[in-house]
C-alpha cells in the first residue's frame, strides 16, 4: 500500500515511529497533485514550496526529540473559504482573487499549531454558494470518479482532493449540506458538526447562523482526527459553544450496543433515485445486523426545509457581502475608465436637455459600488444578494425573513422530538448520485433540490455525517447520512467507524487518468 | 393668521461616546487623535472572516446610563444589523439594536432655577448600544475629489439616547442637554466632549399651530450639524422661526403633499439652517438580528445592584445639598453642576467651617474665580478645603473681614501656606476691644459733621468713619467699627 492511500491515522504511526518523514508524505501527495489534478482541479493553489519547508522543520524537530502537535507531518488541504495569513483566500471569487489575510483563521491556527502541513488552497462555488463547484469564478473541479461529473459542492474541491487520493485530510465548510453532499458524490467521509462546535473566526461568511467548518477524510477514524484538533471554545467567535471537548478518537472501536436508528419517512419519497435508495437500505440492513433497531420517525416540518433554508441563507448572504463593495480590499472596477464613461454619460445628457437623466446619473461613488460589485460577483451570488436584500426589505421581512425563522423553530422542535425516541438519524445523503458538469447550470432549482436532506441539520444547528454506502451501476459512489443531536459528534463518528468496520466502501478508490482533458 | 400662537416640539437624538478603552466589538483602543487607520483590526475593518465579540464594559456603561435615566431594562436584548452602503462603513452595516432595545421608558428631570420654565419630566424613548463608523475626509482641492477615510473610529461604542418629543422650547431643549451631559459625567461614563465627536447631537423639531378647534402640525424638520449646546438652541430658536413664517406664507401640514420629513444642517456661521435633505427618501436599512452576535441578557438583580452602585446623581443630590447644608435651590443648583468634585470639596468645606451658606458662598463667588483665572478643574486648585475652613473660621469669629480674607485666600495660594501664617505675613491681627474703642472715640470727636448726620439717622455716614479707621489701621474690623461708633454716638 503506498503513502498515499494510507489513512491519515496509519500516517501517522508511520511519522511517529519514523518509518517515513513528513518530506516523504509531503512529496508523495505533491507528486499525486502533479499528476493528476490538472484534470482533477481540486486545488486552487498548491503550497508546494512551504509545505516542503515545514515538512523539513517538522522532520528536523522530531529528530532532535522535540515535542510535536497532533498531527505533525500530516498534509491537510484546506477549502478556500479560511483565511490563511500570506496566503492567498479567495473565497472561489474573483472579488476577492488577490486578498492576501493579514490573520489565520482559528481553524488555521489550531492546524498550524498541531504541526499539520497546509498543502493547499482547494475550490469551491464562489462564497460557498452551490451545489457542483461550478459557480467557482476560476474553473470547475471534476469528480475523481467520473470527469465529466461534478464533485458536488460548495466544498467539491475538499472532497476530490481526498478521493483523489492528493490530501488525506481536509478541511470543508457546510451551510446547507456542502461538505456532506460532495462527500457523498466524491465517496469519502465528510462531517458538519454541531453549530458552535468549530470556530467560525476567519471562515469568510456565506450564511453565519448555518455555517460550520468540518473535517473530509477517508474515514470516519480520520475524520476524528482532524476534528480534534479543529473543535473546541473559541473567545473569537461569539457563537463557538463553551462545551466539553471530548476525545473523539478515544472510544471510536467501541461498538454502540443497542443502537436506536431512526429512519426519516420523509426521505424516502418521491425524488430519490432507485440505486441510491437500494444502497442506503443496504446499509440500514447492515446496522441491523449489528444490532441496531431501526423505526420510522417523521421530521412533519423538513418539507419546508428548502424554502425556510432559501430566504434564511440569502437574507444573511446579502448582509455578510455587502462589505465587497471595492472600497478597501477586493475587486475594483477599473476607476479610470468608470470616471471617462460617467463623464461621457453627463455630456450626453447635457446635449439632451435631460434635466431629470442628469439628477439621476449615479455619483462616482455609487458607479463605482455598482461597477464593482457587478463585475466581481458572479451570477449564482447576485442573485442571493438579490432574494435576500428583497426577503429583508420592508414589507416583505416579515412574510419571509421572520416566517422562515419560525419555521426554522418548528424544524428543529421535530429533531428535538425525534430524538427522543432514537439516537441517530440515518437516510440518503443526497436523492441523486453525482450529476454531469453543466447539467444542472441552467436551472438554480434543481440545483437547491440536491439540500433536500441536508439542510434541515444546518437549519436545526445538529451535527450530521456522509459515509460511502455504495456504488451505482455507472461507478459514481452513493452517501449515507447520519444525523445526530447538538454535540454528539461522538456517537455520529463512532456509528460511522462501525459501518466502516463492516464494509469496504470507504476503501475504494478511483483510477485516475493523468492526462487533462 | 398673523399671530396665531404656536406650540414648539422637540425631540432630541444624543448620541454618546462610552469611555471604554476598547472598542465596542474589538480590542482596538478608542483612544482620540492617533494617526489614521493605526486603531485598526480586522474586526473593526469589517475583513473578510473576523467576527464581532462584545465588549462588556460597553454594555455595563450603557446599562449604568440606562438606569440612571429612569429606563426599563428588559431581561433580554439584541444586536441588529442596520445596512446601508458608506465607504466609512466597512462592514456595509452598523451593529445596532432595533426591535428590543437594552433600554427604554425612562425620563430625566429638568428645571430652570431662573424660572423659564417650569421643572418637568422629559420622556426617553429608548437608549440602546451601537458601533460608530468611520470617519470621512473629503479633499477637494486641485480640481479632483479626493477622499480618505480614517476608520480609527470604527467601532467605537456609542450610547443613542433618544428623548420623546416632550421639549417645548429651545431652552428646554439646552436645559435638557445640560442636564443629561450632566447626569453622563456624574456617571463617569463618557467624556462628553463635543469637539471630539463625544456627544453629539440631532434635533426633531416642527409646531403646533391652533387653526380654530383643531391643531395643525408643520412638516417635520431634522436638524443636524451643531457642534455646540449654544449652536443646539440657536438653531431650534432658529428652525421654529422659520417653520412658522414658512406656515405663514404657504401652509403645509405634516403628512399632506409636500409635507413630509427634511433634513437641515445648522450653518454655524451664517446662522442660519440649510437644507440638506429635500427628497422624500425611505431608507430602508433592512434590519435583522445579527446572527455572529448572542442575545444579552440582565436579570432583575443585575439591575439592582447597578441601581445600588449609582451614588447621588444630581437631582437628587441639590434637594440633599439644600437641605442638609441650609442654602437656597438656586445655590445647591450651582454646586452641583459643577460636577461632583466641586460638591465633594464644597461640603469638605462646610464641615470644616461648620457653616453651609458661608462655604457655599465662598465656594461660588471666590473659589470657582480663581479656578477659572486659573484654568483648572477643583482637583488642581492648591487651597484644600480644610486649609481655606480654617480661614472661614477665622472671619466666623470676627477676626478678619471678608475683604481681608480675599487677600489671605491669595496669599495662601502664592505662598503655599496656612490661613494663619498668610494673616501673619500679611500683618493681621485682632484688634483688641478697648483700642478698637478708643480709636471709635478719636474719629467721632475729629468729625462733628459726621456725629451730626448720625444723630439725625443719616446712618450711610458712618462709612467714611470706616474708611478713616482702616487707613489708621488696617487690620480693624468694619463691622465692628461701625457698630461701636452708632453705640458711641447714641451714649453722647
Ligand atoms: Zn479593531
Amino acid at each position: 500500500m503506498s503513502l498515499i492511500d494510507s489513512p491519515a491515522t496509519e500516517l501517522l504511526q508511520l511519522l511517529k515511529s519514523a518509518e517515513v518523514t513528513a518530506v516523504e508524505v509531503t512529496q508523495a501527495y505533491l507528486d499525486q497533485i502533479a499528476r493528476y489534478d490538472g484534470r482533477v482541479k481540486s486545488f486552487l493553489s498548491v503550497g508546494s514550496e512551504r509545505a516542503l519547508e515545514q515538512a523539513a522543520t517538522i522532520d528536523q524537530r522530531r529528530g532532535r526529540g522535540e515535542p510535536l502537535g497532533e498531527l505533525a507531518g500530516l498534509p491537510v488541504a484546506v477549502k478556500d473559504v479560511l483565511c490563511t495569513d500570506g496566503w492567498v483566500t479567495s473565497c472561489g471569487s474573483k472579488m476577492l482573487a488577490d486578498f492576501v489575510p493579514p490573520y489565520d483563521a482559528t481553524v488555521i491556527a489550531r492546524l498550524k499549531a498541531a504541526d499539520a502541513i497546509l498543502i493547499g488552497k482547494t475550490n469551491m462555488d464562489e462564497f460557498a454558494m452551490g451545489g457542483s463547484t461550478e459557480n467557482s469564478a476560476f474553473f470547475p473541479t471534476t469528480n475523481p470518479w467520473d470527469v465529466s461529473c461534478t464533485p458536488g459542492g460548495s466544498s467539491g474541491g475538499a472532497a476530490a482532493c481526498v478521493a483523489a487520493s492528493m490530501a488525506p485530510l481536509s478541511i470543508g465548510s457546510d451551510t446547507g449540506g456542502s461538505i456532506r453532499q460532495p462527500a457523498g458524490f466524491c465517496g469519502v467521509t465528510g462531517l458538519k458538526p454541531t453549530y458552535g462546535r468549530v470556530s467560525r473566526y476567519g471562515l469568510i461568511a456565506f450564511a453565519s447562523s448555518l455555517d460550520q467548518v468540518g473535517p473530509l477524510a477517508s474515514t470516519a477514524e480520520d475524520a476524528a482526527l482532524l476534528l480534534r484538533t479543529i473543535a473546541g471554545h473559541d473567545p473569537l467567535d461569539s457563537t463557538s459553544a463553551p462545551v466539553d471537548q471530548p476525545d473523539y478518537l478515544a472510544n471510536i472501536d467501541q461498538p454502540l450496543d443497542g443502537l436506536r436508528l431512526g429512519l426519516v419517512r420523509e426521505h424516502f419519497g418521491p425524488g430519490l433515485d432507485d440505486e441510491v435508495g437500494a444502497a442506503v437500505g443496504q446499509a440500514i440492513k447492515e446496522f441491523e445486523s449489528r444490532g441496531a433497531r431501526v423505526q420510522e420517525i417523521s421530521l412533519p416540518h423538513s418539507k419546508y426545509a428548502i424554502a425556510t433554508y432559501y430566504v434564511i441563507a440569502p437574507c444573511e448572504a446579502s448582509s455578510n457581502l455587502a462589505r465587497y463593495d471595492g472600497v478597501h480590499y477586493g475587486y475594483r472596477t477599473d476607476e479610470a475608465a468608470m470616471l471617462a464613461d460617467l463623464a461621457e454619460e453627463r455630456k450626453q445628457l447635457a446635449a439632451a436637455g435631460d434635466e431629470a437623466g442628469l439628477a439621476n446619473l449615479d455619483s462616482p461613488l455609487m458607479r463605482l459600488y455598482r461597477l464593482s460589485r457587478s463585475e466581481g460577483f458572479g451570477p449564482e451570488v447576485k442573485r442571493r444578494i438579490m432574494l435576500g436584500a428583497y426577503a429583508l426589505s420592508a414589507g416583505y421581512k416579515d412574510a419571509y425573513y421572520v416566517k422562515a425563522l419560525k419555521v426554522r423553530r418548528l424544524i428543529r422542535n421535530d429533531y428535538d422530538a425525534a430524538f427522543r425516541d432514537v439516537d441517530l438519524i440515518v437516510g440518503p445523503t443526497t436523492p441523486t448520485v453525482a450529476f454531469g458538469l453543466g447539467e444542472m447550470v441552467d436551472d438554480p432549482l434543481a440545483m437547491y433540490l440536491q439540500d433536500l436532506y441536508t439542510v434541515s441539520a444546518n437549519l436545526a444547528g445538529i451535527a450530521g455525517i456522509s459515509v460511502p454506502c455504495g456504488m451505482t451501476s455507472t461507478g459514481l459512489p452513493v452517501g449515507l447520512q447520519l444525523q445526530a443531536p447538538p454535540f454528539q459528534e461522538e456517537r455520529l463518528l463512532r456509528a460511522a467507524h462501525m459501518f466502516q468496520q463492516a464494509t469496504d466502501w470507504h476503501t475504494k478508490r478511483p483510477t485516475l487518468a493523468a492526462e487533462t482533458p | 393668521m398673523t399671530n396665531t400662537a404656536y406650540e414648539t416640539i422637540i425631540g432630541l437624538e444624543v448620541h454618546v461616546q462610552l469611555q471604554t478603552n476598547t472598542k465596542l466589538f474589538c480590542r482596538c483602543s478608542t483612544s482620540f487623535g492617533a494617526e489614521p487607520n493605526t486603531q485598526t483590526c480586522p474586526v473593526c475593518i469589517g475583513m473578510p472572516g473576523s467576527l464581532p465579540v462584545m465588549n462588556r464594559q460597553a454594555y455595563a456603561l450603557g446599562l449604568k446610563t440606562a438606569v440612571a435615566l429612569n429606563c426599563q431594562i428588559p431581561e433580554f436584548t439584541k444586536w441588529d444589523r442596520k445596512q446601508y452602503f458608506y465607504p466609512d462603513l466597512p462592514k456595509g452595516y452598523q451593529i445596532s439594536q432595533f426591535d428590543l432595545p437594552m433600554s427604554e421608558h425612562g425620563w430625566l428631570e429638568i428645571s430652570d432655577p431662573k424660572g423659564a420654565f417650569e421643572t418637568k419630566k422629559i420622556g426617553i424613548t429608548r437608549a440602546h448600544l451601537e458601533d460608530d463608523a468611520g470617519k470621512s475626509m473629503h479633499d477637494e482641492a486641485a480640481g479632483r475629489s479626493d477622499s480618505r477615510i480614517d476608520l480609527n473610529r470604527t467601532g467605537t461604542p456609542l450610547l443613542e439616547i433618544v428623548s420623546d418629543p416632550d421639549l417645548r422650547s429651545a431652552d428646554e431643549a439646552r436645559a435638557y442637554l445640560s442636564e443629561l451631559k450632566l447626569l453622563l459625567t456624574y456617571l463617569g461614563v463618557s467624556d462628553c466632549n463635543m469637539q471630539e465627536g463625544s456627544l453629539r447631537v440631532d434635533a426633531n423639531i416642527n409646531l403646533h399651530i391652533a387653526q380654530g378647534e383643531r391643531t395643525a402640525a408643520t412638516p417635520i424638520v431634522e436638524v443636524k450639524n451643531m457642534n455646540s449646546f449654544r449652536a443646539v438652541e440657536r438653531a431650534l430658536r432658529f428652525e421654529a422661526n422659520r417653520q412658522f413664517e414658512s406656515w405663514q406664507a404657504n401652509p403645509v401640514e405634516l403628512g399632506s403633499p409636500g409635507g413630509h420629513k427634511t433634513t437641515r444642517g445648522w450653518d454655524d456661521q451664517m446662522q442660519i439652517t440649510r437644507i440638506q435633505r429635500e427628497k422624500e427618501e425611505s431608507s430602508d436599512y433592512r434590519y435583522f438580528p445579527d446572527p455572529d452576535l448572542l442575545p444579552v441578557t440582565a436579570t432583575e438583580a443585575d439591575v439592582a445592584s447597578v441601581r445600588g452602585a449609582l451614588g447621588e446623581l444630581p437631582a437628587a443630590l441639590r434637594v440633599t445639598l439644600a437641605k442638609k447644608y441650609g442654602i437656597d435651590a438656586y445655590d445647591a443648583d450651582v454646586l452641583v453642576n459643577q460636577g461632583r468634585p466641586l460638591v465633594a470639596y464644597f461640603e469638605e468645606l462646610a464641615a470644616a467651617c461648620d457653616d453651609g451658606r458661608r462655604a457655599s458662598n465662598w465656594v461660588q463667588q471666590d473659589v470657582l474665580r480663581l479656578l477659572n483665572e486659573m484654568d483648572a478643574t477643583i482637583d488642581q486648585f492648591p487651597v484644600t478645603a480644610a486649609a481655606l475652613g480654617e480661614l472661614l473660621k477665622f472671619i466666623a469669629a470676627g477676626d478678619i473681614d471678608n475683604t481681608r480674607a480675599k487677600d489671605v485666600l491669595q496669599e495662601m495660594i502664592d505662598a503655599q501656606s496656612s490661613a494663619a501664617e498668610a494673616m501673619a505675613k500679611l500683618g493681621i491681627e485682632k484688634v483688641d476691644a478697648s483700642d478698637l474703642e478708643s480709636l471709635c472715640r478719636e474719629l467721632l470727636a475729629a468729625n462733628p459733621a459726621v456725629v451730626a448726620d448720625l444723630k439725625e439717622g443719616k446712618m450711610k455716614a458712618v462709612g467714611a468713619l470706616i474708611g478713616q479707621a482702616k487707613k489708621q489701621n488696617p487690620n480693624v474690623n468694619p463691622a465692628q467699627i461701625k457698630s461701636i461708633c452708632i453705640e458711641l454716638v447714641k451714649q453722647l
